[in-house]
């Protein structure tokens, strides 16, 4: 299967208008969110690295809207916005990036690493396919346990080079592990292009470790969100693992530290075209589920949610020097 | 007290863990059907089922980050590495995924992970299957490193790694799997990390090892006592993270002198933590810079002379006692 040759148009079966509404607020407010993150990193209430999600909000508002709570969900480092999705306090990943108490990880993961255990996000993790045979294990345990749930694991296009890739889908489907594989491929490994990088296309990679595999357009929300539904159906018949290849494009650099040498002004601006919220901004206009006074209504309301976060991460306490050796071991 | 070898004293130790809590389990390659490759898992799957024993793939890396991500979701897996040697195929989960996911989660996520492995040389095995890196381990905060010496040893501090809330790499001797020993049979039977043992008193010099070392360590004391009419004085590390670094420094405050022996090679080694801990400590007890008898510093030799000088002997340490009188 691959990235359908038009773009759907309409809405749908299934799809109300509240989950449209919900979606289209998690989008946008990932994008602000991301936007006053940059800012804040240009004034140096943020240090260190900092990758930015902005232009792939529909891979992770598609799928990770379809998690029941007692989901898992690991993913890599360009993961503010999976955390969002998955309905962490966005004051406290803010906080987190601040480096402040308030944080996730109380300051002390950053940008990066990002966990939350009541919504089963383990982490942020930022050595490049890393986190792949630990979803094999989380989900691993699911199995063994008897639980109702499936381990989410998001990677990019960069991480399937990686020889834990292979180790992990191979694993997962030997073992018949609850694991929806899903791969944001962005076209770029930090500054390689997807064709310098991987000598097949990614999708069936994973068909060759036997298991569903599909490539979907990750520009297209609605499209995302059924064939998330789609694969977790499958994943929770007990069918073993499930992969999904979505089709995305990065619109800032790598990390702020990006000269972007790699590809061109043009080709960005092209990109930009495609952009996910405004085709569902158009798709849902085209219903007659949103007019200009509801979008202006809720481009204001995110910029508010947004300032809030920044000013409650602000107004979070340093960690104390006291602290510094807290959780190094549990007792 | 039965005796028992080694590996059946570790085998009884999983086998009572498994008994004792449903959530732990065994992968690794080869522990099932082929039985174990030093045979510590023998009998196991016949037991448990292959739901509980799991043979897996050689895939050091994917297998030990499956430990992780069972271990943070509420399981208590042990996992195998075949030998040591191996467990540089799956550095990047023990170090960048085990030793921090705790910190870095905020205190949220740990990881009670068993990861055994057999160490050391002596067996012609050559330069990729002949290593001791236990003071590598001992390097990362987040792990917590066990070295046994002996049957009972091994049993006990097994026991205890399995109830461990963090994880723990639990390194054997490979030519200690045959050594005999009495064992308690007592389920309840768990020592705690973090506690040397004195094995020999002593009141000239003081020898500190751990695992294989330890029995360096014994024979040297009983030639110098034979042969020079020294006493020495043997501590047994057992764990060096934690480290009982206070049962060697009172010691030391007794001998005056200090010899550490590690198969490990010295630069950058254990033996120079020791030394350093000691010198910080008890400066002004000592009568002699500390030893450090170590493996020599080159990749292990294939032919069985050259292995033997390349490995710490006893010889070497009753000759480091003396250097120092």
């Amino acid at each position: 299967m691959t990235t359908q040759a038009t773009a759907p148009t309409g809405i749908p079966e299934g799809f109300t208008p509240d989950l449209l509404d919900y979606m289209l607020h998690q989008m946008l407010f990932m994008r602000r969110f991301e936007e006053r993150t940059g800012e804040m990193y240009t004034k140096g209430k943020i240090r260190g690295f900092l990758h930015l999600y902005i232009g792939e909000e529909a891979c992770a508002v598609g799928s990770i809207s379809a998690l029941q709570p007692q989901d898992g969900l690991i993913t890599h480092y360009r993961e503010h916005g999976h955390a969002i999705a998955r309905g962490i306090d966005p004051k406290r990943i803010m906080a987190e990036l601040f480096g402040r108490e308030g944080g996730t990880s109380r300051g002390r993961g950053g940008s990066m690493h990002i966990f939350d255990k009541e919504r089963r996000m383990f982490g942020g993790h930022a050595i490049v396919g890393g986190h792949m045979p630990v979803a094999v294990g989380l989900a691993l345990a699911d199995k063994k346990l008897g639980k109702d749930a499936v381990t989410m694991c998001v990677f990019g296009d960069g991480g399937v080079a990686e020889g834990e890739f292979h180790e992990a889908l191979n694993l997962s489907s030997l073992w018949k592990t609850p694991v929806l594989w899903f791969c944001e491929n962005n076209g770029y490994g930090m500054g390689l292009p997807l064709e310098k990088s991987i000598a097949n296309d990614i999708y069936k990679l994973a068909e060759a470790y036997r298991m569903p595999s599909i490539r979907v357009d990750g520009m297209d929300v609605i499209g995302v969100r059924q064939a998330t539904d789609e694969a977790l159906k499958h994943i929770r018949a007990g069918n073993g693992p499930y992969f999904i290849e979505a089709m995305t494009y990065r619109y800032r650099g790598h990390s702020m530290a990006d000269a972007e040498l790699y590809r061109t002004k043009e080709e960005v601006t092209e990109m930009r075209k495609n952009d996910a919220i405004e085709r569902l901004k158009q798709r849902m206009t085209g219903a007659g589920l949103l007019d200009d006074a509801k979008w202006d209504a809720l481009v204001e309301r995110v910029e508010r949610e947004v300032a809030e976060c920044i000013d409650w991460a602000d107004a979070s306490p340093q960690p104390q020097i006291s602290t510094l050796f807290d959780d190094v071991y549990r007792e | 007290m039965p005796e028992l070898r080694m590996r059946e004293a570790l085998r009884e130790a999983l086998r009572e863990e498994m008994l004792r809590d449903d959530r732990v389990f065994l992968m690794g390659e080869d522990i099932g059907a082929y039985g174990g490759s030093y045979t510590v898992t023998r009998g196991l799957l016949d037991e448990f089922g292959p739901e509980r024993v799991i043979d897996t793939p050689i895939a050091e890396s994917g297998v030990v980050g499956a430990g992780i991500g069972a271990a943070i979701n509420g399981l208590r897996p042990m996992v195998e590495i075949m030998t040591i040697n191996f467990s540089f195929v799956a550095f990047d989960q023990i170090i960048n995924n085990a030793s921090k996911f705790l910190y870095m989660s905020g205190g949220q996520f740990n990881v009670p992970l068993v990861l055994r492995m057999a160490a050391g040389g002596g067996s012609q095995l050559g330069a990729t299957h002949s290593h001791s890196l236990e003071g590598l381990y001992a390097h990362f905060p987040g792990l917590k490193v066990v070295c046994p010496s002996n049957p009972a040893d091994a049993k006990g501090l097994l026991k205890r790694a399995f109830r461990d809330e963090n994880p723990v790499i639990f390194i054997e001797h490979s030519a200690l799997y045959s050594l005999k020993g009495e064992v308690p049979d007592d389920a309840d039977y768990v020592l705690e990390f973090g506690k040397a043992r004195v094995l020999r008193e002593g009141t000239d010099v003081t020898i500190v090892g751990y695992g294989g070392s330890v029995h360096q360590a014994l024979r040297s004391a009983a030639m110098l006592e034979d042969q020079e009419q020294l006493s020495a004085e043997v501590i047994d590390l057992r764990t060096l993270r934690p480290l009982d670094i206070d049962t060697v420094i009172q010691s030391v405050k007794k001998t005056n002198r200090c010899v550490v022996v590690e198969d490990d090679w010295q630069f950058g080694g254990f033996a120079g933590e020791i030394s350093a801990q000691v010198m910080e400590r008890a400066f002004d007890w000592l009568d002699a810079p500390v030893a450090r008898v170590s493996g020599k510093d080159v990749p292990m030799p294939y032919n069985r002379n050259l292995e033997f000088a390349a490995l710490p002997s006893e010889e070497d340490v009753v000759e480091a006692v003396l250097a120092m009188l």
